[in-house]
């Protein structure tokens, strides 16, 4: 067959001559090999304290956004869902009540939404079905657990903070040029 | 006579705490060393650069459960990891850590013990400590210990056949078994530019001598008895909480005398061309001194990690081969040529 | 104080060689012979024979004990394996091992009293004194144990050898 990259060797059976059958040189050269990696800049990073720079789409965690007045813009139509191809998305509709105008920006909003993290695949559908602008994708990693259930994500981790809003500005600018 | 034996008995403790400090901070040494051979950071989260990591494993060690397998010679089982951490222990008491000091107004030397039998008790105290191997492997009653254990005895008996043969050259070159003596015997220049170490003379005997220490103290790539892909954790397996830890140190602490010994031996202990003139104070001579024999055991430390993240490990059966065929006809051979150059050196 | 201590190692000495008569299991007794040895070992630096103290603890501790549970612990011996002797053979072993005991009393009988050095800093059992005297006095003796170690060896090879087959 041949080799694609040419770097492969040709095993032989052969005698070795006496030089190669006391390994020394072999096991020098291996040494001077390893010595140089004790020398090189490492490819590993301190992770928690540092993070290697996404680009702007990064694919991670979705959120859930609210808008200026701090309403959630979600109208649980089901787009979402209905795009997701791991079928990862559940919610349930519920109708806003008086005196909640402040929380849901719309009279139908989702009273359950949940993602289920270890079917999603990151691909981003839900975020260019959405047509309210609420379900975006960010650049923070969904955090390892111990248990498979903690891994379904409800509203209250998915919906945004008000005192930690996340900038999505970037992502809209690159989904519109799509 | 009192100030000597103050002096003796705190000479005893500080090489105590230096062994324990030493192979504290070797077990991380060897950790970051492997990451960095292996393009990886290591540990840095204890402390700064991780420094507190040795502290770290020590406090998890003793906080996890002590457990002792039903089937096990219990007695054994307990006292196989303090015989290998004892005879560790006992093997440093012949070293010459450094030159004469002068502390009121006497002489003392920087030596726990210096028998006559020297570097014997070496050899000796070493070969007694694959008893805590062989019994810890038999007593905790599990066939990879007991292989372990095995592997360990017959290995031990190998190679230290072909350590002591190529020890024999030296000893014929100094004419005395003392350490003391075979260190002192190294000062002075060898060819004219070399320093007169024992290493330039016998080249042949100190590659012997390296090999075995490295099968002696069951490193990488002699680590049969404790080989992970074969016999999950070897003599160890059956091992927890700081009898496990007992065992690790002991590795440790064998990997620094050994390296003490090879320093001693082969690249003149204490010397260093020009040291001695360019110091007149006899206690900055052997504070100098001191330095310099610790940086040459550091150096042997720092080989035996850099040969552990290089070489893979032996088959059982070219472990025997190297040992039997191979390293003891050349001991023997190197043993019969320095004879015949020492004769001959008289006639000349 | 090193008469104490002469008595106490005897005295470890002796209960240890009982109980590697007596133990059952095969290993325990290998483990109280090895005892047995530190003790004289110990006994050894009493009378500052270093060389012959270490020589005891490198060729019998260190060696030849391991090869002993090396070889125990390869076997794997316990008490099913345990091969039942008949009565006959256990009164012969009595009568063997009393008729040695016997002729070891009448032994020490005869040689009466032992010249200890009077001062345990003696330095006869130094190594380069006692170097000197093999090598001097004991020369032939010296010379032919090692014949006989030789010959042991070459018996040891030619055990271990395999059968040439007949092809050949």
């Amino acid at each position: 067959m041949q080799s694609l990259t040419n770097r492969s060797k040709i095993v032989s059976n052969k005698k070795m001559t006496f030089s190669e059958s006391i390994y020394l040189v072999a096991i020098l050269k291996g040494m001077f090999i390893t010595i140089q990696h004790f020398f090189k800049k490492k490819v590993t990073l301190d992770y928690p304290k540092m993070k290697k720079p996404v680009v702007a789409n990064y694919r991670g965690q979705h959120i859930l956004k609210r808008d200026d007045q701090g309403a959630e813009r979600c109208t649980a139509c089901g787009l979402c869902a209905v795009a997701c191809p791991a079928e990862a998305i559940t919610m349930v509709a519920a109708e806003r009540k008086k005196g909640e105008e402040n929380l849901y920006r719309e009279e139908k909003y989702a009273s359950m939404y949940e993602i289920n993290m270890l079917r999603c695949i990151f691909c981003g559908l839900c975020e260019e079905a959405c047509p309210k602008e609420a379900i975006f994708l960010t650049d923070m990693i969904v955090s390892p657990d111990q248990q498979r259930d903690k891994f379904i994500y409800g509203k209250d981790i998915l919906v945004e903070k008000m005192e930690k809003r996340y900038d999505t500005s970037k992502r809209q600018k690159h989904l519109l040029e799509k | 006579m009192e100030v000597e034996l103050i002096f003796k008995i705190s000479l005893v403790i500080v090489m105590f705490a230096i062994s324990l400090g030493i192979a504290a901070y070797a077990t991380y040494g060897e950790r970051k060393f492997a990451a960095w051979f292996q393009d990886r950071m290591g540990p840095s989260n204890a402390g700064p650069w991780g420094l507190l990591q040795p502290l770290a494993d020590g406090g998890k060690m003793f906080f996890k459960e002590d457990f002792i397998p039903a089937a096990s010679e219990k007695f054994l089982f307990i006292l196989a990891p303090c015989i290998a951490m004892l005879t560790a222990l006992m093997t440093s008491a012949v070293i010459p850590w450094t030159t004469d000091v002068v502390v009121m107004g006497q002489i003392l030397s920087v030596q726990v013990a210096d028998l006559d039998i020297g570097i014997l008790y070496v050899l000796g105290f070493v070969s007694i400590g694959v008893y805590g191997i062989m019994i810890g492997g038999w007593s905790s009653n599990n066939k990879y210990s007991l292989m372990g254990a095995v592997r360990a005895s017959s290995q031990m008996i190998s190679y230290e056949l072909a350590m002591g043969l190529s020890l024999l050259a030296i000893i014929i070159m100094t004419g005395s078994l003392g350490l003391r003596e075979i260190v002192d015997g190294q000062t002075g220049s060898f060819l004219g530019f070399l320093p007169n170490w024992n290493v330039f003379k016998q080249p042949l005997g100190f590659l012997l001598f390296l090999i075995c220490a490295f099968a002696e103290t069951n490193r990488a790539p002699f680590d049969l008895p404790e080989c992970e892909t074969e016999l999950v954790g070897g003599y160890h397996t059956e091992y927890s909480s700081m009898k496990l830890g007992f065992f690790l140190f002991a590795e440790y602490i064998n990997m620094f005398i050994s390296s003490a010994v090879i320093a001693t031996v082969y690249f003149g202990g204490y010397h260093f061309p020009y040291l001695n003139r360019m110091i007149s104070d006899p206690n900055m001579l052997a504070a100098a001194g001191f330095a310099v024999f610790f940086a040459k055991i550091f150096f042997f430390i720092f080989l035996y990690m850099w040969v552990r993240w290089t070489l893979p490990r032996f088959r059982y059966d070219q472990l025997m081969h190297l040992g039997w065929k191979t390293l003891i006809p050349i001991a023997v051979l190197n043993l019969l040529l320095t004879g015949a150059v020492m004769i001959l050196k008289d006639y000349i | 104080m090193s008469e104490i201590l002469t008595y106490i190692l005897g005295g470890i000495s002796i209960a240890t060689a009982l109980l590697v008569v007596f133990s059952k299991n095969p290993v325990h007794s290998v483990l109280y012979l090895i005892l047995t040895f530190f003790s004289i070992a110990g006994q050894y630096i009493l009378l500052n024979a270093q060389f012959l103290f270490i020589v005891q603890v490198i060729v019998y501790s260190g060696a030849i004990m391991v090869l002993f549970l090396f070889v125990l612990m390869l076997l794997n011996l316990n008490k099913d394996t345990e091969p039942q002797k008949e009565n006959m053979f256990k009164l012969m072993g009595v009568v063997a091992g009393g008729l040695l005991l016997v002729s070891i009393v009448g032994m020490l009988k005869g040689i009466g009293h032992i010249n200890l050095p009077e001062n345990p800093d003696s330095q006869i059992g130094m190594v380069k004194n006692l170097g000197l005297v093999l090598f001097s006095d004991y020369v032939v003796p010296f010379e032919l144990s090692s014949i006989l170690f030789l010959s042991g060896m070459v018996g040891a090879v030619l055990i271990g050898k395999k059968e040439s087959t007949d092809i050949n």
